[in-house]
């Protein structure tokens, strides 16, 4: 096997066997698992670098091996999929060091990082997926892996959350395996092509590839918390912090917008799907999950149910794109996939330093925290106008794409859903600012901790800082080479190329 | 080569059949003379399956004499994968049991369960029906006497009700058995193959041996003997049960089918289907209002049966490679789950689900066990169950019968269901002090590794697939595509 066939199973491997090693640690080495940890994040980052680099300069890497008589487990790094590797390298590396610091002296954290190695190891498995089946694998492992992060607490509510999840995550896996079945016996192959493989199939009728489209869209759709398919995603919001921000950044719904990229892109192909006419309905979903998940975070007390409203909204932007067929539109889309990520880790991070230093977990008592945590305060306040869209920060890129390109395409509608949408998220996150920042403190904190002369740990405090300056960089430097912006629209040329 | 010339197959039953002399002979050595059996005989189907993929299918012919006079035995690719399940699965029982059984129990437990393994062994090999009978009734007794193992009141009415209709479906058998030698003058399935044509009588005979085969297989509604007889059993017997007793008489079943009825006809596959569908509902209902652990794995048991008897009707050979995938899953998950169970039982003293919580954190290893093969009984990727599931429900699109792929998607949706309603309890906390007995570390790991192997089922498929090509059981080009 030579370097290019065994690269994707090392980036793969990178995260998978020291989660492994990490499940039979006993639960005191702990210098032992963060090191392990931190190794196999570094590695990770390290050789996606790699890969990216060998794909500017026009190396392939593919790792094929059998599953099925004429199916194989095929991992490939194409351009979208080094997109969505190199996010999850990046934040998965941050998110460890969070973790590390967030769940010092808490019991059973040998299970946590072994689960939540394994989740990153499924989400890069997700990425690097070259056929449908071998999504469809990676997909259900990211639905087991998840489940006990989710859980992990051991309280009612807790179990609950994760029977929901699982409820809401399986019927979805059953979804997309029936629709990748059906898929085979018309197709007689499932491996992802640039401009869909679909288009010059013979004999299938439309009816049954519209079926079939639905099945998929609606198997992905729960992931991607779609409505009417998001119920699990409020409630799964008790699962500590480094999880829900790894679940709304990166792992859980990342992977269901992803999905229907891959679905969209290189199964039905763009073109195919708007003759379909299916693109126009999946644009009226994400329009319609945008206003209505900004509608209900206007009203959530609970800081983190108000943020995991905001991602059900956020997330359908990159379906928006999408569905609005034309390349400006996908480039926004794309870029979200990216740009949400930075910066919703970011307000996850914040809101688990206020819960874990002050016991802060309603927007109620977050009255003055700004002056108490001044710099978590500053990473939330960049993070939060990047998600209303104030330039020159990672949200405006988005929506400056999205709106430019469904004005390119001629549907205008969709600019009063972005003017509302931006005006929902400064509805609720503006007064969030205003309270943290303006107002004057309550007497005493909920429940604080002491941590000397800073305001939180330090492993707590740097990731924030990190991702809040990259929601800055990857606004203010959108036009360097390598930065998202640039790759998706490198991604979109290829799809759009005629 | 020499190695070659060995008659492995022959080997495969005198050696376990010796075994079990031995064992009954010197009871104090019976647990290393179980242990040193049970490789002897995954060594000798390794060397069987060598043998197979070098010389194809194989015929041997016992004694010297030939099929009309003597004992056929045949070993094509599809007996190879079922003396391979019983192979690992009989090798991981045996080496649980050593932690399981005290010393006064193994003296009665290892003699039997050898004994049961010759049989097993006798039966995939065997040519001809007659040999078959002989070998499903020997299996059946060696059953029932492991059943009653465990003692007490509930294990002897359910050995008892097992041994009543296992003798009521040998009998059903062995009548149909009588009518075709009576017409055909053959009990060798190669010339029956040649010779039979639809009659009146070939019709009784095979309405008899399907029925008593179905009453053995516990297909629905004939099922109601097995929850309480696999429940109450010893845990490495209800394993052994369910993973490979009511496989052997499927595995009869399938022969007849593909060799000898083939005339049988669309309707009655659609029966089967029908059946099959309703097992794997009914099943899973049930399962899911279980409150003992080990009564919900035995009724997941039933379910998992009704998924062999969708092939039927799909009559392909993806169909069929779909079933014999469930088969061979089932039989490991089973074991494990089954183990998973017995550890458990021995730590805690009891199986009530809901007061799980208080056990499985204490027994890690048990409850990945019991997670990892809950994981494949419901046929979520990566394992065998996943690929089961896959081949069957293609196979029924493929055919234009997606009506059977509803029944089991939601059988996987059903198993899902209660496989996580207990793992949820691993994660909830319990600060209940519990008097417990600790778990040897063997009981634990091989509780695992049997469902280690049932996900590595669904990573090697085209290796097995190929093994099970030898000799065309299903017939066709030889490609399961």
């Amino acid at each position: 096997m030579n370097w290019s066939a065994a690269l994707p199973l090392f980036v793969l491997a990178s995260s998978l066997l020291p989660g492994l090693v990490i499940f039979f640690l006993p639960e005191e080495r702990v210098a032992t698992r963060s090191s392990l940890n931190l190794a196999g994040a570094v590695l990770k980052l390290v050789l996606a670098g790699v890969m990216v680099w060998g794909i500017f300069h026009g190396s392939h890497f593919e790792t094929r091996l059998p599953l099925l008589p004429g199916l194989d487990l095929l991992l490939r790094a194409d351009s979208l999929s080094m997109l969505f590797v190199v996010l999850s390298s990046i934040l998965w590396l941050v998110t460890t060091v969070y973790a590390i610091g967030y769940l010092e002296g808490s019991p059973n954290r040998s299970r946590f990082f072994g689960f939540f190695s394994l989740c990153v190891t499924a989400t890069v498995g997700v990425a690097l997926a070259g056929n449908l089946i071998t999504f469809l694998l990676f997909y259900e492992l990211l639905t087991l892996a998840t489940y006990p992060l989710i859980v992990h607490r051991g309280t009612e509510v807790a179990r609950r959350a994760g029977r929901t999840y699982l409820i809401y995550t399986v019927a979805g896996g059953t979804l997309l395996l029936i629709g990748t079945v059906w898929l085979y016996t018309l197709a007689g192959t499932l491996e992802f092509t640039p401009r869909g493989f679909l288009s010059t199939l013979d004999g299938a009728s439309s009816t049954a590839l519209v079926i079939i489209f639905v099945l998929l869209i609606a198997g992905l759709g729960v992931k991607a918390a779609l409505i009417p398919l998001h119920g699990w995603l409020p409630q799964a919001m008790v699962a500590p912090a480094p999880v829900s921000a790894l679940l709304h950044a990166v792992a859980v719904v990342k992977a269901g917008a992803f999905g229907i990229v891959r679905v969209v892109y290189d199964v039905y192909g763009i073109q195919f799907s708007a003759t379909l006419g299916v693109t126009l309905p999946l644009a009226i979903v994400a329009a319609a999950t945008i206003i209505y998940g900004s509608m209900r975070a206007l009203f959530q007390d609970d800081l983190k149910r108000r943020l995991a409203f905001s991602t059900i909204s956020q997330v359908a932007y990159i379906v928006l794109g999408i569905a609005i067929v034309g390349p400006i539109a996908a480039v926004g889309g794309l870029v979200h996939l990216v740009h949400q990520g930075v910066m919703k880790i970011t307000l996850f991070f914040c809101a688990g330093n206020l819960a874990e230093t002050l016991g802060i977990h309603k927007i109620s008592e977050m009255n003055g925290v700004g002056r108490r945590m001044p710099w978590t305060m500053a990473a939330f306040t960049i993070a939060a106008f990047g998600m209303i869209g104030a330039p020159p920060l990672a949200g405006f890129i988005s929506k400056w794409y999205l709106g430019l390109g469904a004005l390119d395409a001629g549907q205008g509608w969709v600019i009063f859903i972005l003017a509302g949408s931006s005006l929902l998220n400064a509805g609720y996150f503006l007064p969030i600012l205003y309270a943290a920042w303006f107002k004057t403190p309550a007497d005493a904190w909920p429940a604080e901790r002491a941590f000397g002369r800073r305001e939180t740990a330090w492993a707590l405090l740097a990731p924030p800082l990190v991702t809040a300056f990259l929601t800055l960089a990857v606004g203010l430097l959108a036009s360097a080479p390598f930065s998202p912006l640039q790759w998706a629209r490198f991604i979109t040329t290829l799809e759009y190329a005629e | 080569m020499l190695a070659l010339d060995i008659p492995w197959g022959v080997m495969a039953i005198i050696l376990p059949l010796a075994g079990a002399m031995s064992c009954f002979l010197w009871p104090r050595c019976a647990l290393p003379l179980g242990l040193v059996t049970a490789l002897a005989i995954v060594i000798c189907v390794a060397g069987l399956g060598w043998q197979l993929l070098e010389q194809g299918a194989q015929r041997y012919a016992v004694g010297g004499w030939g099929a009309p006079l003597g004992i056929d035995l045949y070993a094509d690719g599809l007996t190879l994968l079922m003396l391979m399940m019983t192979a690992v699965v009989g090798l991981g029982i045996s080496i649980y049991s050593c932690g399981y059984f005290n010393q006064d129990r193994a003296r009665h437990f290892w003699p039997l369960w050898m004994f049961l393994w010759a049989a097993l062994n006798a039966l995939f090999l065997s040519a001809d029906i007659f040999n078959l009978y002989v070998t499903l009734e020997l299996l059946g007794l060696a059953a029932v006497a492991l059943v009653a193992l465990a003692g007490g009141a509930d294990a002897l009415t359910g050995a008892m009700r097992y041994l009543l209709v296992s003798l009521l479906g040998s009998l059903c058998y062995l009548l149909g058995v009588a009518l075709l030698y009576h017409s055909f003058g053959s009990v060798d399935i190669a010339t029956l193959a040649e010779r039979v044509e639809s009659s009146p009588a070939v019709w009784a005979a095979m309405g008899l041996m399907i029925t008593g085969l179905l009453l053995k297989t516990a297909l629905f509604p004939l099922h109601f003997w097995l929850p309480s007889a696999h429940a109450s059993a010893p845990a490495p017997v209800s394993a052994l049960l369910s993973a490979l007793v009511v496989k052997a008489s499927f595995y009869i079943l399938l022969r007849l089918w593909l060799e000898i009825f083939p005339f049988a006809g669309a309707a009655l596959a659609q029966l089967l289907g029908l059946l099959g569908a309703a097992a794997v509902l009914w099943g899973g209902l049930q399962a899911l209002r279980q409150t003992r652990l080990k009564m919900l794995i035995a009724y997941s048991t039933v379910a998992q049966l009704g998924y062999l008897f969708l092939a039927f009707p799909l009559a392909s050979i993806t169909g069929w490679t779909g079933a014999l995938y469930v088969l061979l899953s089932h039989a490991a998950a089973k074991t494990a789950m089954f183990m998973a169970a017995g550890n458990i039982l021995y730590f805690g003293g009891h199986d009530r689900i809901v007061d799980l919580d208080r056990v499985v954190q204490h027994l890690p290893l048990t409850i990945t066990a019991f997670a990892l093969a809950g994981i494949s009984i419901m046929g979520l990727p990566p394992s065998g169950g996943f690929i089961a599931k896959w081949l069957l429900l293609e196979a029924a699109i493929r055919s234009g019968q997606w009506w059977w792929g509803i029944a089991l998607i939601l059988g996987g949706l059903l198993s899902a269901a209660w496989v996580f309603k207990v793992v949820g309890y691993a994660f909830t906390r319990s600060e209940v002090p519990h008097e417990a007995r600790a778990v040897p570390a063997a009981m634990e790991w091989t509780a695992l590794l049997m469902a280690v192997v049932a996900i590595l089922l669904g990573l090697f498929v085209p290796w097995l697939l190929a093994l099970m090509e030898i000799g065309l059981p299903f017939g066709g080009e030889g490609s399961a595509g």
